[in-house]
């Protein structure tokens, strides 16, 4: 594997090969390199969803699909992609980098962390599985209630919501077992010298991001339990007719869901900055600034979940706290965007393709941001929710805030983790080809649902047709472009020229100080940090 | 169990062994704590919405007949509004659609079911009020809604209900509506 000559001699070098190697890896690398490639194959099998969605959205009227199945594919498409490859993509980049960050020869729990990867190929399989066993006759297909689980239409729901229940258990064990384990790792492996103030911010983000997980999951695991038990066993803790409430299960599931959104994001928050600094040539701005935006941002993300659903009733007390509260998220993010910004100022910037991803990440995230504090706005969410804004809105900032910052950040390291350099030119192209596909799928979405077109609808009014047509156009090229991107990154570890130590130019941080790629076992001996 | 300044008998690796493992201890109590948050939630919940009248809940019995003071300064509306969930072949429906009444002043409203079909059938009624900020002002001395009802095939039931609004409705409320959702008894077979 690596030609490099390993400073540190290891005598575990050995491993097994073939398929054992990757079962019965406890390796923080290999580990990371099975979420990502896991992150990347459910990336487009939930891309392929919604291309279907696209593909009956461009016309008015039903041709392609019956409204059962499209339901089934909006809800699937949003689990798969929130929990099968965003997630999973932030935690392969913890396995992989935060070791390497903070000195530490390989994660704490490292058995645990096997686990915690294995556990996802199961639930991705109960997620899907409803469709394949509906075309032998078996249930009426997956979860068709949308990524929520509403009651009453959840409690009502086929085999498919059993499904999609037992799938959420089991990445809820698994992402609460990386979370675990990376909290340790932060806590107790730092190589000397490195004190919490002095970890890369992407260690810094993910430690928050970990807390919220601990925080939060069990709560989503403990709604969806009472689903079950709804539905099967004679409870009624959301079955109006037995005195529950379906509106409560809206709180439990948005007091996860909304912390969710940082969880997904406050990783990605964590390495832009490095990679900024990297092709801005100097150190970043304010980086005790944005580790404190990290934990305002996390203790506020736990408090204004109701925005989520304002129109589901409630009195005007409760309705104004969650709109305050709900915009005060954006004074840290402000802070945040400021650093960013402060960081490229006058700085002696380069534009390879992290650089570009991470640029048009900056600009498109905060679009994604300032349109999220319209909708967070009361009186204007009573128009706009569950309409198309509100899907732009959240893809803005969670395609464009949550995987072009991903992206950036696996052409950034791929170099590292691979030993070779990516393809530049390719990686250009893909950039621009998913900037404006992307900008051109979802733009006119905002105009939809500024025209009053709602989500999660089949069909919809004539009027609609073009804007429609330009989005789903755009979003088969957006899904099309991706294609350059797997294409890239397998040359990329097939070969290519091989990339130094430091990768590039203004790299800072432990990870650029061993050899491209890192011997299978690094930081034997922990560095010091001055 | 070891405690950490047993450094001396402990090398490197098995210290930092026995500080993970206290640290994953911590964070699993974390674990187990947030989960019985998420059960805990549940009876909040409800204590929440009753103290608020949050969703237009009230509570679910009989108001002691106090000897309100009727406040003939100012009127209030009361509308009526019914449904009947699916799974309950039922007609139902209020004998009239308003009523304009002062506050503490008690009236009687009735309420018509039938059941269209051809077995016995229980439901059993939820109220629900708007505005919700008013809910706890609508006192209920006597509803079809406190316990379950059983119908025969076709046969048609005139349910009262008596009622008042407290005189301690806020005075920006003018208006009210009073929800009744019909269920198919939950506990039926019980």
């Amino acid at each position: 594997m690596s030609t490099t000559t390993v400073a540190h001699h290891d005598d575990h070098a050995e491993h097994p090969t073939g398929i054992m190697r990757w079962l019965t890896t406890t390796n923080h690398k290999d580990i990371g390199t099975m979420y990502l490639t896991f992150s990347l194959i459910m990336f487009f099998v939930g891309g392929a969803m919604i291309l279907g969605i696209r593909a009956e959205l461009f016309q008015p009227g039903l041709q392609l699909v019956n409204p059962e199945f499209f339901n089934q594919l909006i809800g699937v498409h949003a689990l798969i992609m929130i929990f099968a490859a965003l997630m999973p993509a932030a935690t392969g980049f913890a396995n992989w980098m935060i070791p390497l960050q903070i000195g530490a020869p390989d994660m704490a729990l490292p058995r645990l962390n096997n686990w915690g990867f294995w556990l996802l190929p199961p639930s991705a399989i109960l997620l899907t599985l409803p469709f394949t066993l509906a075309m032998f006759g078996i249930g009426d297909g997956a979860l068709a209630t949308g990524w929520t689980f509403y009651p009453p239409l959840s409690v009502q729901g086929g085999i498919g919501v059993d499904f999609a229940i037992f799938a959420v258990h089991l990445l809820g064990v698994s992402s609460v077992l990386g979370s675990i384990n990376i909290i340790v790792t932060l806590f107790n492996m730092r190589a000397p010298g490195m004190t919490l103030m002095k970890m890369p911010l992407f260690a810094w983000g993910w430690l928050i991001t970990a807390f919220l997980l601990v925080a939060t999951i069990p709560v989503l695991a403990g709604a969806v339990t009472m689903l079950l038990t709804d539905r099967h066993f004679g409870t009624h803790f959301f079955d109006a007719a037995g005195g529950g409430d379906p509106v409560m299960f809206q709180h439990l599931f948005w007091f996860f869901g909304h912390p969710e959104v940082y969880i997904l994001l406050l990783p990605v928050w964590g390495f832009i900055p490095q990679i900024l600094e990297t092709f801005s040539r100097k150190p970043m701005y304010g980086y005790k600034a944005q580790v404190y935006s990290f934990w305002a941002i996390g203790a506020l993300s736990v408090v204004v979940w109701a925005h989520h659903f304002f129109t589901s009733g409630m009195p005007v007390p409760a309705l104004l706290y969650f709109m305050y509260s709900t915009m005060a998220i954006s004074l840290p993010l402000a802070v945040m965007f400021f650093c960013w910004i402060k960081t490229m100022w006058k700085g002696s910037m380069s534009f390879e393709t992290p650089m570009l991803f991470t640029v048009g990440w900056i600009i498109l995230f905060g679009i994604g941001g300032l349109t999220g504090l319209v909708l967070a706005d009361v009186a204007a969410d009573a128009q706009y929710h569950n309409s198309y804004f509100v899907v732009a809105h959240f893809h803005y900032t969670l395609f464009a805030g949550g995987i072009m910052g991903i992206m950036a950040g696996v052409y950034f390291w791929l170099p590292k983790m691979t030993g070779h350099m990516y393809n530049e030119k390719l990686g250009k192209v893909h950039f621009w080809l998913t900037a404006i596909s992307f900008n051109l799928t979802f733009i006119p979405q905002f105009f939809l649902g500024l025209a009053g077109m709602p989500r999660r609808i089949p069909d919809y009014a004539l009027q609609f047709a073009e804007f429609n047509m330009i989005s789903s156009v755009a979003a088969f090229v957006l899904g099309l472009s991706q294609l350059l991107f797997v294409y890239n990154i397998v040359t990329c570890i097939k070969g290519g020229k091989k990339a130094t130590n430091k990768v590039w130019e203004g790299a800072q941080g432990l990870e650029w100080t061993l050899p491209s790629p890192p011997p299978y076992h690094s930081f034997t001996e922990q560095p010091t940090v001055k | 169990m070891a405690k950490i300044n047993d450094s001396e008998t402990l090398s490197p690796k098995q210290q930092l062994d026995l500080k993970n493992k206290r640290l994953v201890r911590k964070l699993l109590w974390m674990l187990l704590g947030s989960l019985l948050f998420a059960f805990a939630l549940v009876p909040i919940y409800d204590v929440l919405c009753e103290m608020t009248g949050l969703n237009g809940k009230t509570k679910n019995s009989a108001a002691v007949l106090a000897e309100a003071k009727v406040d003939n300064s100012r009127w209030v509306t009361v509308q009526f509004t019914t449904n009947v969930m699916p799974g309950l072949g039922w007609n139902f429906y209020p004998k009239q659609s308003s009523i304009k009444m002062h506050p503490g002043q008690i009236e009687t409203v009735v309420f018509v079911a039938k059941n269209t079909t051809n077995q016995v059938v229980v439901g059993r009624a939820i109220p629900s009020i708007t505005p919700g900020i008013a809910a706890a002002n609508l006192k209920k001395i006597e509803c079809f809604c406190f316990v379950n009802q059983a119908l025969k095939p076709g046969e048609e039931k005139e349910m009262p209900l008596r009622f008042f609004v407290s005189p301690q409705l806020p005075v920006d409320v003018s208006d009210m509506t009073l929800s009744y959702a019909f269920f198919p008894s939950v506990d039926e077979g019980k």
